[in-house]
């Protein structure tokens, strides 16, 4: 009875969608987020789009606008093929880390949909790049589209002056380098890189003017006793060792034009922007599936959603968070929804029902009471690897039942090392912690020495980690295309991250062009 | 309350261009492959849209990936069931060496099919064919529409305005509406004017008054009802008819003998597959009968014509034999536009030649619209028999109907840019001035 008299308050009924709808739906949802979840969001921007364009915003890293590249015609051959073999179905929504945030949403969506994607999206998502630090630190979310604007008109104008293949070459070899385009632990240094060059041509100069054969003469004894100083200062002037090739090859190469150099910094700058997404998967999804479901359940309780709507939301929901076994045919790793809710939904009951073994886990989150106040600051704070070192609880370890393979490549067998009882708990909570460490699981490769008066041979360094080399035929063309942007040698040699042991070392003068 | 942008009108193939760079940088190895599915597939199959692989080559993305056969790692996996501390599990496909599956190295994204459109597709056969620009556009283009008055519309551009029925409209809507005449103004005027000549009276002036009143609402009818309205405007109209078609039929003749190799055989079919894209541009239906001949000719279908050999000797005159009794049959010159289009490596029975020009002049040219022949050779003997009038028994004989004959042609193909020449007759508005290479 009591929904009879309230269905007068239903956001909508039937399926179809208006835009007054939508309008109605996302400021009751926005009401109740800010008022129960305490969520602080960017200015919302929807635009509905088509399937044909969510294939093509695919194709461009999800970007609004994009630089035109033969390797995104390549994607989009390849999701459209998905796409209509049935393969892959699209998503129903797109969210960009911009401000004002824009969600696209598939014009194909029903009415609960596209409420229950304004929930994930246009709040869940929303409020995560707002508040997350790593988001605040590295990416400025006012300023991406203005400068993708500005990428797309510059390398047009560069194609017109200086020909599609000259740019397409350069576009090539810093694609190759995105990985290693970016900065992981430090920002760009403060010093005006500008400047630093300045100065470093200015010695140059000096050097060349102050040439005089007689030096040469001196006795070798002296100059061996010296190089190792120098050698330090010659790294130091350059602030070597240096992780982000691209940032490197853009300063230092001697042989890129002003306009060279702008392009492989385009190149870096939107690999730095997508950085932060890629470290904060679960939590990013994990936020944006618990803001709708908390959300939607709370539309119905106070009956803006009918039963009908509820249970195609909630069908919906079941099959984002569907995680199959390892031995299903349909496992393809572990689903960052699914682990992100649970995670989540477990600090919750955490905080308000403890367990023993919580109290002895979390002592400081457990019978907290107010679950809210720990989630947004958890939200805030971290990323996926340290999120999952602090949060996993033994409960949820049990209830996915976790188990860790060890596989040593020289080994027949992989060997079940923990799984989910009492010894090891910890040992799978650290090692699914640093499954998700993007800098533990990417090669390791620096720049650690170039003489640049010399022969300017790059030398590049690979840390090996756990012994894992790289993969010969895509180590070898990656190289030819530092060489390309270099102009010179480039060398990379294996090491091994704890003994220091040289493993082997690359050079590209080995490698054909 | 946020912003709503409605995206759907916005253009679509907004990656089109991303598309056409793709295709661009793998060009040729899409050429190739086009090629091959030309080679081995049915004339009539090229102008339509082709799935091809995804080109090896070029179109690759390098980066640094780690090698999954090298160190140790762990994964962790949801699910367990029945494993415990310590238990061993084989790797799949090492045990016996056999099984090439590796974990997270199945299905590459660049293992896979698509698929061209039909002008991407002609785009890539035309490549090394050298056509002119004009034909090449010519012969992409589906059909030839004529437009065609077919009465009125509301709406068009201001050129096509039809005067005529326009004012009609404006003529009745005007009666309709009682736009006052400009008579009728003028006879108020005359009438005010009369009454002013004469020294006022009450009555006069009360008259004159109510003359300018009536004057004053007629005036201001007038400007309210428009003398031409935007509503009675009318367009003419055009429908786009397509030009009336006709039926024709293409017949293909090649010497099968033991002498034309694959290399042959494969030129043969390019200049086959250009007439025909050529025809379908023009007629709505084409048939295509195929004739090949040794000694003996017989019709057969596509498959056998292009891949079957047989041994024998040469003798042109059966085929021209066999066509005229096809079209005889079948093909009556009064319902069907025939052309022939003729391959060989030159050679014929010694004797035959004069069999075949008497064939040809005393009845097949008359059938035919058009009789191309193209003779084979090889890229050593272009330059030997490129310029002179010498050559096969066939060449010879046939440079004699060439010259009697404006709708025969002929042609020495050592490569395929030289096919286009053969044709260059049947695509130019006039008969282009006769040039033998």
């Amino acid at each position: 009875m009591a929904r009879q008299a309230s269905k007068s308050s239903l956001l909508f009924s039937g399926s179809d969608w208006d835009f007054k709808t939508l309008s109605r739906a996302y400021d009751a949802i926005e009401a109740i987020a800010v008022e129960e979840l305490h969520l602080e969001t960017y200015p919302v921007q929807m635009e509905i789009i088509s399937s044909q364009q969510m294939l093509d915003a695919y194709s461009s890293a999800g970007m609004p606008l994009m630089y035109r590249h033969w390797s995104f015609g390549k994607h989009f051959l390849h999701q459209d093929l998905l796409y209509r073999k049935g393969g892959r179905g699209l998503a129903y929504e797109l969210v960009i880390n911009s401000n004002p945030c824009i969600v696209y949403l598939m014009e194909e969506n029903t009415m609960a949909l596209q409420a229950l994607v304004t929930a994930h999206a246009a709040l869940g998502h929303n409020h995560f790049f707002k508040n997350n630090q790593l988001f605040k630190q590295w990416t400025d979310a006012g300023a991406i589209l203005g400068y993708l604007d500005f990428a797309k008109g510059y390398i047009v104008r560069c194609e017109e002056r200086h020909g599609l293949a000259a740019v397409e070459a350069v576009l090539d070899s810093a694609h190759a380098l995105m990985a290693q385009g970016v900065f992981r632990y430090h920002r760009p240094p403060k010093l005006s890189s500008e400047r630093q060059r300045e100065g470093l041509r200015e010695r140059l100069e000096y050097e060349e003017h102050s040439y005089n054969d007689l030096w040469r003469t001196l006795p070798p004894s002296q100059q061996t006793a010296n190089d190792k100083g120098h050698d330090l200062e010659r790294k130091k002037s350059l602030n070597l060792p240096e992780e982000n090739l691209l940032y490197f090859l853009e300063k230092n190469s001697l042989i890129l034009e002003p306009w060279q150099r702008e392009i492989i910094r385009i190149v870096r700058v939107i690999a730095q922007y997508f950085y932060p997404q890629r470290q904060t998967q679960v939590m990013n999804e994990g936020c944006a599936t618990f803001v709708h479901y908390t959300l939607m359940n709370m539309l119905f309780d106070r009956g803006q959603i009918s039963e009908g709507a509820m249970l195609e939301i909630l069908r919906n929901h079941s099959n984002v968070v569907f995680q199959p076994a390892y031995d299903d045919p349909r496992f393809s790793g572990i689903n960052p929804y699914a682990l992100g809710l649970d995670m989540m939904q477990d600090i919750q009951r955490i905080s308000t029902e403890p367990t023993a073994e919580d109290r002895e886990w979390f002592p400081d989150i457990a019978g907290h009471g107010n679950w809210l106040e720990i989630l947004l600051n958890a939200w805030a704070d971290h990323r996926d690897e340290s999120f999952i070192r602090q949060y996993l609880s033994p409960t949820l370890i049990r209830k996915w039942r976790f188990f860790v393979l060890g596989d040593a490549a020289d080994q027949p067998h992989c060997q079940v090392s923990s799984i989910h009882n009492e010894r090891g708990y910890a040992k799978i909570r650290a090692a699914l912690a640093h499954s998700y460490e993007i800098g533990a699981n990417q090669p390791d490769i620096q720049v650690v020495d170039v003489d640049l008066l010399g022969d300017r041979h790059l030398r590049l360094q690979h840390k090996v980690n756990d012994g894992i080399l790289l993969e010969d035929a895509s180590r070898d063309a990656t190289l030819r295309h530092i060489r390309r942007l270099w102009g010179y040698e480039v060398s990379l040699a294996a090491v091994d991250a704890e003994t220091g042991a040289a493993i082997h070392e690359r050079s590209t003068s080995q490698i054909a062009e | 309350m946020p912003i709503f942008i409605d995206r759907r009108l916005n253009p679509k193939d907004k990656s089109l261009g991303n598309r056409q760079r793709f295709l661009r940088r793998a060009r040729e190895e899409l050429k190739r492959s086009i090629r091959d599915q030309i080679r081995t597939g049915r004339i009539a199959d090229v102008d339509a849209e082709h799935a091809v692989p995804m080109p090896e080559r070029g179109t690759g993305e390098p980066s640094f990936n780690n090698a999954w056969n090298s160190g140790r790692r762990q994964h962790i996996l949801p699910g367990n069931r029945h494993f415990s501390p310590g238990d061993l599990i084989p790797k799949p496909g090492q045990g016996g060496g056999a099984g090439a599956s590796s974990p997270g190295n199945t299905a590459s994204e660049d293992d896979f099919r698509f698929v061209l459109s039909r002008e991407e597709v002609l785009d890539l056969f035309f490549e090394d064919l050298e056509l002119p620009d004009m034909v090449k556009l010519s012969l992409k283009e589906i059909l030839a529409f004529k437009p065609r008055r077919a009465g009125f519309a509301a709406s068009g551009s201001p050129t096509n305005i039809n005067v005529g029925r326009t004012m009609r409209n404006s003529h009745g809507r005007r009666i309709a509406l009682r736009r006052p005449k400009q008579e009728e103004l003028d006879a108020i005027l005359r009438e005010i004017a009369t009454l002013e000549v004469v020294p006022s009276s009450a009555a006069a002036r009360q008259r004159t008054a109510a003359l300018r009143e009536e004057l004053d609402r007629l005036e201001r009818r007038r400007r309210r009802i428009a003398y031409v309205d935007p509503v009675d405007i009318r367009f003419n109209r055009f429908d786009l008819r397509p030009v009336p078609n006709a039926n024709a039929v293409m017949f293909c003749l090649m010497d099968v003998s033991g002498s034309m190799g694959e290399r042959e055989k494969d030129l043969a079919k390019r200049f086959f597959v250009l007439l025909h894209l050529f025809l379908k541009r023009r007629y709505d239906r084409i048939d295509i009968v195929f004739i090949r001949h040794t000694h003996l000719a017989q019709e057969v279908d596509e498959e056998t014509f292009f891949y079957n050999t047989q041994s024998g000797g040469t003798v042109v005159s059966t085929a021209l034999e066999e066509m005229h009794r096809i079209i005889e049959e079948r093909y009556p010159a009064r319902e069907w536009n025939i052309y022939a289009a003729q391959a060989s490596d030159g050679d014929n029975f010694a004797g035959d030649s004069e069999r075949c020009i008497a064939l040809l002049n005393g009845k097949l040219m008359r059938l035919c619209q058009y009789f191309a022949y193209v003779e084979i050779i090889d890229e050593r003997e272009a330059h030997i028999f490129g310029t002179t009038e010498n050559g096969t028994s066939l060449w010879r004989a046939y440079s004699e109907i060439d010259l009697r004959w404006p709708n025969f042609q002929m042609s020495r193909i050592a490569t395929p840019a030289d096919i286009y020449p053969v044709f260059r007759q049947l695509f130019g508005r006039q008969p282009a001035p006769r040039k033998r290479a």
